[in-house]
């Protein structure tokens, strides 16, 4: 990557993030808790530039989520680098083992068996007393380096912490899908059995996505949790799953920045219609979803693309 | 004893129950390769028009037994009607598309389901009980259980019969396994592949809506049930193999009595062993029990 675009996304970095904490604190805090649905559906997206639809990252979300939760509440670590690393490192010891199994399957099997697993994590959620069952439990304020934020100010810094994780992150995700295993991916889904002529291993490059996703689900997880300050097992519903399926197809596979476009974008329109029409907004999405599928298949960002095309268009 | 009794006939019920539901949901995908997202919501408004009727019937103080009549033929009309809504206007341009795109496509008709269901019945819980009372209880070795509950069994052994002698005995029975097996082959051999696809959804869907009114009686009828429904249809298709009748008959009973298992002993893990059971099959048969192994296209 080139330095001028490196300092591009640092400035960036630095106008969402001044941008994000001038802003009325109910946007600032959609705007997080879309950043960190971001961040799952780019971990969604990975996966299904190879092929593979997850119909259970609320799993992974849901994981990181309670790790968070229980960190602050039970264990009195409010560290948020911490909370993220512990979140990071139980959603991948976890995909580890379920990846072994699920890595096998393709299309709709992976899809309903990945929902599977996170209706078994909410299955034994919603019946532990000690968890709160269905009501879930708070989330302590986090702090950082020893840095005790108050009460307001502690949204503040999940933001800013949030937008920093989210530009890093976007960048690796944006490097490694130009690498070879990137293009890996995108052969899997292609065609399997000419990628293992070739002498790559298709399960390998599955297993490693799984894996990334799974890591990205539960960062996205945990800002939710330390943001909204509460966890409940309605994270790893299977509809949760499928509002990230959703934020994925609207804004496409093609380039890393869209599913955080769409995240912001889904946020803004959920909140309006759910303000308009609280009886009928998922109606609204419903039709939203259908109409994509119809006209839209490549997602919101195919625009961009055409506008780009266009433009090199006008200019040789 | 008692409690092996009582396990045995929950597990029953509770199997013939997921089996209803299960078949639809496993016929449409054996024919159409659509898994049915918004099969739980042809349930929910097979529900809601079947108690709503009932609710209405008995406000009328007509004979009280004609209320099954009522109940069945309710939900007959909504599920069909809106299955030739759903499928005419657009399922029908969508076939030919990625099998996952399909279960996205069914995904957003679910949501406009749920909400369209809200809009014309509210969110208020529906009962219709006086069908599950009029048949009476049984006592038998200490326990109590409700007729309703046996004729459920019942009806859920005559749809069995039905779909089993419908599909391997009567000549259209024939063309759709045709479809099923190869469908381009099938128009090449001019079967109308588009009617047959139409009318296997509407079976799917009326079988779907029958099962909301069948359940009806036996409990509330709430918002978001059909939601909860889905997932548990999926398990036992998934455990007998998708687009398989007996997978699903076979899966239903499995799943049934693991569940009733659990309700009776460990409450605590009612949910979780469902897909635990789920889990364990596919770990071992990756495509289910009774699924047909695909030749893989390369």
């Amino acid at each position: 990557m080139k330095t001028r675009s490196l300092a591009l996304l640092s400035v960036l970095g630095l106008v969402v993030i001044v941008g994000g904490l001038l802003l009325p604190q109910w946007m600032s805090y959609l705007f997080t808790i879309a950043m960190g649905k971001g961040l799952v559906v780019l971990g969604l997206v990975l996966l299904m530039r190879a092929g593979l639809v997850s119909f259970g990252q609320g799993l992974y979300y849901c994981v990181g989520a309670y790790v968070a939760g229980m960190l602050t509440q039970f264990a009195d670590v409010t560290d948020i680098l911490v909370i993220m690393l512990a979140s990071v490192a139980v959603s991948v010891a976890i995909a580890a083992i379920i990846g072994l199994l699920l890595c096998r399957y393709r299309e709709i099997f992976f899809a309903m068996f990945s929902m599977a697993f996170s209706m078994i994590l909410y299955g034994l959620l919603v019946r532990n007393q000690f968890l709160g069952s269905t009501d879930g439990f708070n989330v302590a304020n986090p702090s950082l380096l020893g840095w005790t934020p108050g009460a307001e100010a502690s949204s503040d810094l999940v933001l800013v912490v949030a937008v920093i994780l989210v530009i890093t992150l976007g960048t690796v995700a944006w490097r490694y899908l130009k690498s070879l295993s990137g293009y890996a991916g995108e052969a899997v889904r292609e065609n399997e059995i000419r990628l293992e002529y070739l002498g790559g291993s298709v399960f390998r490059v599955v297993y490693v996505k799984y894996i990334i996703a799974a890591a990205l689900a539960a960062i996205g997880g945990t800002i939710t949790a330390l943001v909204s300050g509460h966890v409940d097992p309605e994270m790893a519903y299977w509809t949760t799953s499928g509002e990230f399926v959703f934020i994925a197809l609207m804004g496409g596979t093609a380039h890393v920045a869209a599913p955080l476009v769409a995240a912001v974008l889904f946020e803004a329109l959920r909140t309006y219609a759910f303000a308009v029409a609280p009886y009928t907004w998922q109606m609204i999405l419903g039709f939203a979803l259908l109409a994509i599928i119809i006209f839209m298949p490549s997602g919101l960002w195919s625009l961009v693309e055409r506008f780009q095309n266009k433009k090199a268009g006008k200019t040789s | 004893m008692k409690q092996l009794l009582a396990i045995l006939v929950d597990g029953s019920v509770y199997a013939s129950w997921l089996f209803i539901i299960s078949a639809g949901l496993t016929l449409i995908y054996g024919v159409m390769r659509i898994l049915n997202m918004s099969h739980g919501s042809f349930y929910a408004l097979g529900a809601y028009s079947g108690a709503a009727m009932v609710g209405w019937y008995f406000s009328t103080g007509s004979v009280p037994w004609f209320s099954f009549v009522a109940l069945i033929a309710a939900a007959l009309v909504a599920g069909i009607s809106v299955g030739l809504l759903v499928e005419r206007g657009l399922l029908r341009f969508m076939y030919g598309r990625d099998e996952v795109v399909m279960i996205l496509v069914t995904y957003g008709v679910l949501l406009i389901m749920e909400d369209a269901i809200k809009l014309i019945w509210g969110v208020e819980p529906y009962f219709a009980y006086q069908p599950y009372t009029l048949l009476g209880r049984t006592k038998f070795a200490g326990l109590s259980f409700a007729n309703y509950d046996f004729m459920l069994i019942g009806v859920s052994i005559l749809i069995g019969i039905a779909l089993w002698y419908g599909l391997n005995r009567t000549r259209n029975g024939k063309l759709l396994r045709v479809v099923i097996h190869d469908r381009e082959i099938a128009s090449a051999l001019g079967i109308n592949v588009a009617r047959i696809f139409t009318i296997t959804f509407l079976i799917g869907a009326g079988i779907g809506s029958l099962a909301g009114a069948l359940t009806a009686p036996g409990l509330s009828v709430v918002p978001g049930m059909g939601i909860e429904v889905i997932v548990l249809a999926f398990a036992v298709v998934v455990i007998g193999g998708l687009g398989s009748i007996t997978g699903a008959l076979v899966g239903a009973l499995i799943v049934g009595m693991a569940r009733a298992t659990a309700v009776h002993l460990y409450p605590d893990v009612e949910l979780f062993v469902i897909y635990a059971v789920m889990g364990l099959v596919l770990a071992f048969r990756p495509q289910g029990l009774f699924a047909v192994a695909n030749a893989r296209k390369i």
